[in-house]
């Protein structure tokens, strides 16, 4: 019995892991309806930056993404501003394709650069430091961390959605771009502040996935499809929705590994074609696509 | 003193030529209408001066300086802001939200603050936390139109604001036009109403087919110049 | 009152024009000459022509998905390992001629395609791209629990298949050669057939009744459901098709190289990545372009892939390059400064005696 309890609560905590992969992915989607085929190269790529400067500067990972945070929102507002705008439109093909050959080579320049060697995040203690809860089950301190942090990213995401200047105009662009263009709000802008937002979301995702399993330049793909389920599971336009879309595809995972360990991402990719089959539109849908 | 001018302004959707040169001059204080049947090019007009399509950099003055290179996002800082065909509200924003976003671009001071408008428009201050899908069609208007003065516009460009609207609701709207007058915007107006459009104007432009068939004053033009101006002859 | 009725000018709708009659006669030459060329070529060649066919077999499928139905799927790969694995199953386990296993790795492909477009469909545009890499995946993990075909590490396919092919005898005594050269040739003949019909299939489709649909579709998909153009059944069509063509494809690469994992043969890179290259730099939307694209991608990889990495890079680079500044590829920026078409599928109103009920 505490085997299965064990896998509801692994599956709960990696869901937090999901959901923050799912949240920049998420947040993109929902102002300007981009799907970034190299968002997952993206988070290795940002946990090869975290490592760096962990290394070079001699910091701590916790430390070492404060100050990876603005550098990569400057990379994301750069690479928003002047290669993916240009991309947007009617048509679906250019965003899907540049994103898809970014993805090839933020993987293959990683290659060059790192080596096909798994690299991992040292953080002492934390590491594998646990919080006994009774009964034989023990939550690890980090995934706990993950989970919360998560929590913490939606919080702020929906605040600025939903409480600031900011927030209003991102929604304004995703409703209807050309009368936000009326308001006064210059898309070029407001989309690279976004991805910057977004990119400062991978690097958090990025301290987790570094911090809990090794990566290494070709994992990027694998969190794509994670990110992308959680948030369909999820259900568009809801972030509280992407965090239930993780920890179901969590969940399931978890389930699936207790059965049979050889199953536990066929279980999570199955879980993600049974939701879709019988909803859709995801669990908690909110916007009108 | 010549606030909004355009001179020779052609217009394009692909290779579909909606207008023919069409030279067209607001005075600051004055509000001039635009008639013309369905298609002759009253939408493509407001929305070339706004930014939303292209035009030739020469084709738009505001203030006398030249403005049809700047995009849209631009123009509206400037002090030109465009009330949309449809009234096309934001759905994810509350009322209280599309009249805020209003005034996102444009920093300027002037007389129209949040207050302002809810005194103008009384229902929108009772229904401003709702969605604004759920607004009637008079009261989205209205809702249009406040967003639209939150950026403290100059110029007023109002599109069809009484389109699919019953007259009691459309005199309504039109009864706030002269309040955003008063506090010194000029507005163009592009109406089908004819007479609604005549009655608060200080001269009229006619479109027939992407060209200029007809200007002057409402009460000097006749019935009939009015008719072959609007159906062509 | 008018005098007369007006004179009413007689029109046809034609496709091809003198350009592509010169075009057609010419492809015909070089089919031929393709045919004969075993009995004079290296064994490279004969390598790198397989390869060069089979890799434009699949990229015109995906732009038969992608360019005309707007079905942009980066999932094919999904198909490609079934047909292969269907045969590997078929040969090992079944005791079939491998020549015969390829057309029922269509079949299969086909019949597996059915259930996996009733879900993916539900997702739109990006997403159901996305959604097709899912099922691709979900494809490669449920392979790699078949302990019969090699689990996790795959198989080889034995000797006693690979020398028993049909019609090896006949290859190996007409041409002089020995087992190994002797399968490649057929594999060659195979390959060429299955490019040949393929190319074949798409430009007869596309000059069909149901060309001029899918044309619509890719325009303007609402207008086209407008005008009574039953969109799911179309898409659900080409998505079979397409599946099929793949599958077979699958197979023959598969039988070719006698060995077969679900990570290789579930690639994304593979038969995806370099699919798509291959489409968007010749040109997606066309006959020609994945043509040249299918040439160009078969030099680069001949001359640039010892450059492992970079030579990636270098791919991922000219993708993006070509998709911002000649999103209609390569062919597509030719024939729009020039107006040539070699494959023309265009109606064109042209004006003459024809079927005219003037007067």
């Amino acid at each position: 019995m505490t085997g299965w309890l064990d896998a509801l609560i692994q599956g709960i905590l990696l869901g937090g892991l999901y959901a923050l992969f799912a949240a920049g992915l998420s947040l993109i989607f929902g102002v300007m309806r981009l799907v970034n085929l190299a968002h997952g190269d993206l988070i290795v790529l940002a946990a090869f930056i975290i490592l760096l400067l962990a290394e070079k500067l001699g910091l701590d990972p916790f430390a070492a993404v404060l100050v990876a945070a603005p550098v990569l929102f400057t990379i994301g507002f750069a690479l928003q501003y002047a290669l993916l705008n240009r991309t947007l439109g009617r048509d679906l093909l250019p965003p899907l394709l540049v994103t898809f050959g970014l993805s090839i080579m933020i993987q293959n320049g990683l290659l060059q650069l790192f080596s096909a060697d798994s690299e991992r995040l040292r953080s002492g203690a934390i590491e594998t430091a646990s919080i006994a809860l009774g009964g034989g089950i023990a939550i690890g301190v980090v995934p706990l961390l993950t989970l919360l942090s998560a929590i913490a990213v939606i919080v702020v995401l929906n605040l600025i959605f939903y409480r600031t200047p900011l927030g209003r105009a991102f929604r304004a662009a995703s409703d209807d771009l050309e009368v936000a263009q009326l308001m006064g709000i210059d898309h070029n802008r407001i989309f690279a502040t976004a991805m910057g937002l977004a990119f400062v979301v991978i690097a958090i995702a990025a301290l987790y996935l570094g911090l809990r399993a090794n990566f290494d330049p070709t994992i990027g793909p694998a969190r794509l499809l994670y990110a992308f389920e959680a948030v369909i599971i999820g259900g568009l336009g809801s972030f509280w929705g992407t965090l239930a879309g993780g920890i179901v595809l969590g969940l399931a995972q978890t389930v699936g590994a207790r059965i049979d360990p050889e199953w536990q991402i066929l279980s999570g990719h199955l879980a993600f074609l049974v939701v879709l089959g019988l909803r859709p539109r995801g669990l908690f849908p909110r916007a009108v696509d | 003193m010549t606030l909004l001018e355009t001179r020779n302004l052609v217009a394009f959707y692909g290779d579909f030529q909606a207008l023919y040169g069409i030279d067209t001059v607001l005075n600051a204080g004055e509000t001039i209408a635009i008639i013309g049947a369905n298609g002759a090019g009253k939408s493509t007009y407001l929305k070339a001066i706004a930014g939303l399509i292209r035009r030739g950099a020469d084709s738009v003055l505001f203030d006398g300086t030249p403005i049809g290179a700047r995009p849209a996002a631009a123009v509206v800082r400037l002090g030109v802001a465009l009330v949309p065909e449809g009234r096309r509200l934001f759905p994810s924003l509350s009322v209280e939200e599309n009249l805020l976003i209003g005034g996102h671009g444009r920093k300027a001071p002037g007389p129209w603050t949040l207050d302002r408008v809810y005194s103008l428009f009384p229902m929108l201050r009772e229904r401003r936390s709702e969605a604004s899908p759920v607004l009637s069609g008079g009261q989205q208007q209205m809702a249009a139109l406040g967003r639209a003065l939150m950026s403290n516009p100059r110029v007023l460009l109002c599109d069809e604001i009484s389109l699919g609207l019953a007259p009691i609701v459309i005199a309504d709207i039109y009864a706030a036009l002269p309040r955003i007058k008063a506090e010194g915007t000029s507005i163009v107006l592009v109406e089908q109403d004819i007479a609604q459009a005549m009655k608060v104007s200080d001269r009229v432009y006619c479109f027939q087919e992407g060209r200029l068939s007809l200007a002057g004053r409402p009460g000097e033009l006749t019935r009939a110049q009015i008719h072959s101006a609007y159906f062509g002859s | 009152m008018r005098d007369g009725a007006p004179q009413l000018q007689a029109y046809r709708i034609a496709t091809a024009g003198p350009g592509s009659r010169a075009a057609l006669a010419i492809a015909c030459m070089i089919l031929i000459l393709l045919a004969v060329l075993p009995a004079f070529a290296g064994r490279n060649l004969i390598q790198d022509l397989i390869f060069l066919f089979y890799m434009l077999a699949l990229a015109q499928c995906w732009n038969l998905l992608a360019g005309y139905a707007g079905l942009i799927s980066v999932g094919q790969q999904a198909f490609v390992g079934l047909g292969g694995y269907i045969l590997f199953a078929l040969t090992l386990l079944a005791g079939l001629d491998p020549l015969l296993a390829i057309p029922l790795a269509g079949v299969a492909s086909a019949v597996f395609a059915l259930p996996t477009a009733l879900v993916v469909f539900r997702l739109r545009g990006a997403y159901f791209a996305i959604g097709s890499w899912v099922v691709a995946e979900v494809y490669r993990l449920v392979f790699a629990q078949f302990k019969g075909l090699g689990g996790g590490t795959g198989t080889s396919l034995v000797p006693s298949i690979t020398s028993n092919v049909l019609g090896i005898e006949w290859v190996k005594s007409m041409f002089d050669v020995r087992t190994p050269a002797a399968r490649d040739i057929i594999s060659y003949w195979a390959a060429l057939a299955l490019m040949a019909t393929t190319l074949g299939f798409v430009y007869v489709v596309l000059r069909s009744r149901r060309g001029l649909a899918l044309g619509a579709i890719r325009d303007q998909e609402a207008a086209a459901a407008g005008l009574g153009v039953d969109i799911y059944r179309l898409k659900l069509a080409v998505y079979v098709a397409t599946a099929a063509v793949t599958g077979m494809v699958g197979a023959l690469i598969y039988l070719q190289k006698a060995r077969i994992s679900p990570d290789a043969a579930f690639s994304v890179l593979d038969w995806t990545a370099y699919v798509i290259f291959i489409v968007v730099i010749g040109g997606i939307g066309t006959i020609e372009g994945p043509l040249i694209g299918a040439i160009i991608f078969y030099l680069l990889q001949r001359y640039l892939a010892d450059f492992g990495a970079w030579y990636l890079i270098l791919l991922g680079t000219l993708a993006i390059t070509v998709m911002l500044f000649a999103p209609r590829g390569l062919w597509g920026f030719v024939a729009e400064r020039y107006g040539v078409t070699l494959f023309p599928t265009r109606r064109r109103l042209v004006s003459g005696a024809g079927k005219g009920k003037g007067g």
